[in-house]
């Protein structure tokens, strides 16, 4: 009975109620995406495990470290297996096909990243290869690669038209595997850096570290570290979190503002909800005031203003989630390898339905006191 | 209403419409606010692109050249050999000093991570080494505490937005890297250009500390800089050399363009969805207003007044409202000139410091799309107040 009447007043101005409804999907929809932008920027510290630390040169990225620490740091206590990875920073066709591409250890890196799933007979022809090199499904769907097919990059760091051939395409473990990298052999990358440039060859840009006991891995950081102190090339090794975690917080301005304007649209729709609230409060003072006379307790006059405040903002808002699928999917496909993993989170989903409560009550709030506190006979007048 | 029929013909009166604005005043603000807060986030994108644009283009003097290894897109990324440095300086079109050399410096440029202040997180920070000329080269750069780093000593001078923003960067602290000490005698000025974010010392010192036998780039200065494509030409077709020349200004602009250009694409993206929300909440009170008014309508209507008065009015009375939303979102945002943003630039992956910069065509832009607002969500809800016929109009009452 209550919650019909609830219904009825929000249909009375369809029009009205129907834009209303129409701006909290929007703004819904565009809080949704905001978030899920957000989580993208963190996809890589997401997906990084805590079984693995890299090793860099304490100076900064762009300085590298020599092969030769690979031995010393398989002797620190506690570690498994050492790999390598190199930037190569390619450009592919234009500078804005965006891809990360990593010279590694072909032996031994995908055996620290189990999450990486290649087919075994396609892993076996890349490491036969050594101008092989394997790709991400995400990055082989933008770009519409099969194995076999040539990738052509232009050198902006180790200089130079180079050539790969798609030997094998990963699939992630998980949905929050970035799929969206490229591998290729670093021994191949070295023999044309000791032949062009001979002062740079035998050297890696990041160690990456497997550990057994992930507890450990501060102390063993700490003893890494420990090994190369007052070397020509110290070292700096953080957890591979850590690692990504340091990438975001350079970006963090950008981070904090998107997370600003997210909240911000969240203000927009509850200034708009608010208005209509009080424009249909004020219209309908007499009849607050006739339920009154007729018996309704205050409390329960505010609970009818509030709910329909609270249906209008639930109906727009469940259309906004709705909606903010397919559209992050879009959206996602459209922004190709830029953002590697890109899907809506629960968290993000329960968030919008928070900011819907949130919006209704607080539109609600002021239009429900004055309803609650209306005279009978003042209202009747009006 | 007094000058009545005078003014029928001429519609109805401003004060009309901002009275009835002002009878309404929790509407009035909601609905104003609500715009504001657009056109605040529009102002701001605007304001922080500009300021990330013309950080970086005052970074470079439309005089000098700077050459660096072809395809590279960075300096960091460049590499520049000794014997290669000493062909380009050796053409004629470059400039020379009073002394006699060529105004050209050979230049290194490293990044190291320092912790930021204030936090234990760090970023990457631009290590110039620079030759004896290329101070001189900057003319926007100048001292504004201590004094220039000694040619062959492990001395550097910061940025001035490096002292600010990054721990133990002060003058008579030290920073450790290529395992010697650096000592900090001084801090310069960059004239609000990128040059603020950077540290510089002696190039050749540099270059030992680092172990690096090639140089990053090479900044010179012609003779005659409309000369520039003569010697781009010269410099390119040269086989001894594997370099490319760019005028210094167009190689800053270039730095900036992935951050600015996914700056102004977030933006307005974001700016147009917020809209749609704003301008639904200026057709709801306009509507409202409208059928509040019925009654009123009809007796201007009666009184004489044409349907296009009455249109008038009310499109007036939603522009009214979207430019009070424009000029209070432009207010607001005009307070951001006084905040600092840093991130790193994708381009040059080092950190960059640049501030939110209002220009007067930006606050033109932003005034002109909050009335604009007001526009998209008053037609509607003023046509129907026009189209009211006089005796339904008057029977609602």
């Amino acid at each position: 009975m209550f919650a019909r009447l609830i219904l009825r007043n929000a249909l009375r101005h369809r029009l009205r109620t129907a834009l209303t409804v129409l701006g909290i999907f929007v703004a819904i929809l565009a809080f949704g995406l905001l978030a899920t932008v957000v989580d993208a920027w963190y996809a890589g510290a997401e997906g990084a495990s805590a079984a693995r630390l890299v090793t860099r040169n304490a100076v900064s990225l762009v300085f590298p470290l020599p092969l030769t620490h690979r031995e010393k740091l398989r002797q620190v206590e506690g570690v498994s297996r050492v790999s390598t990875a190199n930037w190569f920073g390619g450009i592919y066709i234009s500078p804005r096909n965006f891809f990360p591409q990593f010279a590694v250890d072909a032996q031994t890196y995908f055996d620290l990243y189990p999450e990486y799933r290649v087919p075994e007979a396609e892993m076996r022809e890349f490491l036969r290869d050594r101008k092989g090199a394997i790709v991400g499904r995400k990055l082989a769907d933008t770009y519409g690669w099969k194995v076999g097919d040539v990738v052509p990059l232009k050198g902006t760091i180790y200089a130079g038209n180079w050539e790969f051939v798609v030997r094998g395409i990963y699939d992630g473990r998980d949905a929050g595997t970035d799929t969206a990298q490229f591998f290729l052999h670093w021994a191949y990358l070295n023999e044309s850096v000791r032949r062009l440039l001979p002062r740079r060859a035998d050297t890696v840009g990041v160690f990456i570290v497997g550990i057994d006991e992930p507890g450990r891995a501060a102390d063993i950081a700490r003893a890494i570290d420990a090994q190369f102190r007052n070397s020509l090339a110290e070292t700096l090794t953080e957890t591979e979190k850590a690692f990504q975690l340091g990438f975001v917080a350079m970006t963090e301005a950008i981070v904090v503002a998107i997370r600003l304007v997210s909240y911000l649209v969240i203000f927009i729709i509850m200034a708009v909800m608010a208005n209509t609230m009080s424009m249909s409060a004020r219209e309908r003072m007499p009849e607050y005031a006739t339920l009154k006379a007729i018996g309704f307790r205050p409390a329960r006059v505010a609970a009818l203003v509030t709910g329909e405040s609270v249906a209008i903002a639930l109906a727009g808002t469940v259309l906004g989630i709705a909606a903010t699928f397919p559209v992050a999917e879009r959206f996602g496909r459209a922004m190709g390898s830029l953002f590697p993993v890109f899907r809506v989170s629960l968290d993000t989903v329960l968030l919008q339905l928070a900011c819907a409560l949130v919006i209704g009550l607080v539109a609600a709030f002021a239009p429900a006191w004055r309803a609650a506190r209306v005279g009978i006979a003042e209202g009747l007048r009006a | 209403m007094s000058a009545m029929p005078a003014g029928r013909r001429g519609g109805l009166p401003f004060s009309y419409v901002i009275r009835n604005l002002f009878a309404r005043r929790l509407t009035t603000a909601l609905t104003a606010g609500g715009m504001a807060l657009v056109v605040f986030v529009f102002a701001t994108v605007l304001m922080l692109e500009q300021g990330l644009r013309s950080t970086l283009v005052s970074t470079g003097s439309p005089d000098n050249v700077l050459v660096i290894r072809r395809a590279a897109g960075a300096e960091v990324q460049s590499a520049v050999d000794r014997a290669q440095a000493a062909v380009v300086e050796s053409h004629p079109a470059i400039a020379h000093g009073l002394d006699g050399r060529p105004l050209a410096s050979r230049e290194v440029v490293v990044l190291i991570s320092l912790p930021k202040r204030g936090t234990e997180l760090a970023s990457n920070v631009v290590i110039r080494g620079v030759g004896e000329a290329g101070v001189a080269l900057r003319p926007q750069v100048h001292l504004v505490e201590g004094r220039l780093f000694r040619p062959g000593s492990s001395e550097i001078v910061v940025g001035s937005s490096v002292r600010d923003r990054f721990a133990g960067a002060a003058p008579g602290d030290s920073l450790r890297f290529g395992t010697r000490d650096w000592r900090i005698v001084g801090v310069f000025d960059g004239g609000r250009s990128g040059f603020d974010s950077e540290i510089w010392g002696d190039a050749d010192q540099m270059m030992q500390a680092f172990r690096r036998n090639a140089y990053s780039s090479l900044l010179m200065r012609l003779n005659d800089t409309m000369a520039f494509e003569a010697v781009k030409a010269d410099l390119e077709g040269d086989p001894r050399l594997t370099l490319e020349a760019r005028r210094e200004t167009v190689f800053y602009a270039e730095q900036s363009e992935t951050l600015a250009r996914f700056i102004r694409i977030l933006g307005l993206t974001l700016s147009v969805i917020f809209s749609i929300g704003a301008v639904i909440g200026a057709m709801i009170t306009m509507y409202a207003s409208v059928a509040s008014r019925t009654a009123e309508i009809g007796t201007l209507r009666a009184l004489g007044f044409q349907r296009s008065g009455i249109l008038r009015a009310f499109v007036v009375e939603s522009l009214v409202l979207g430019a009070l939303g424009g000029v209070l979102g432009l207010g607001a945002a005009s307070l951001m000139q006084l905040v600092t943003v840093s991130t790193v630039n994708w381009q040059s992956f080092a950190e960059l410091a640049f501030s939110f910069r209002l220009t007067p065509g930006i606050a033109l832009a932003a005034v002109g799309f909050g009335t604009g607002m007001g526009l998209a969500g008053g037609v509607l809800p003023a046509a129907r107040a026009s189209r009211l016929e006089i005796v339904d109009a008057l029977r609602a009452a």
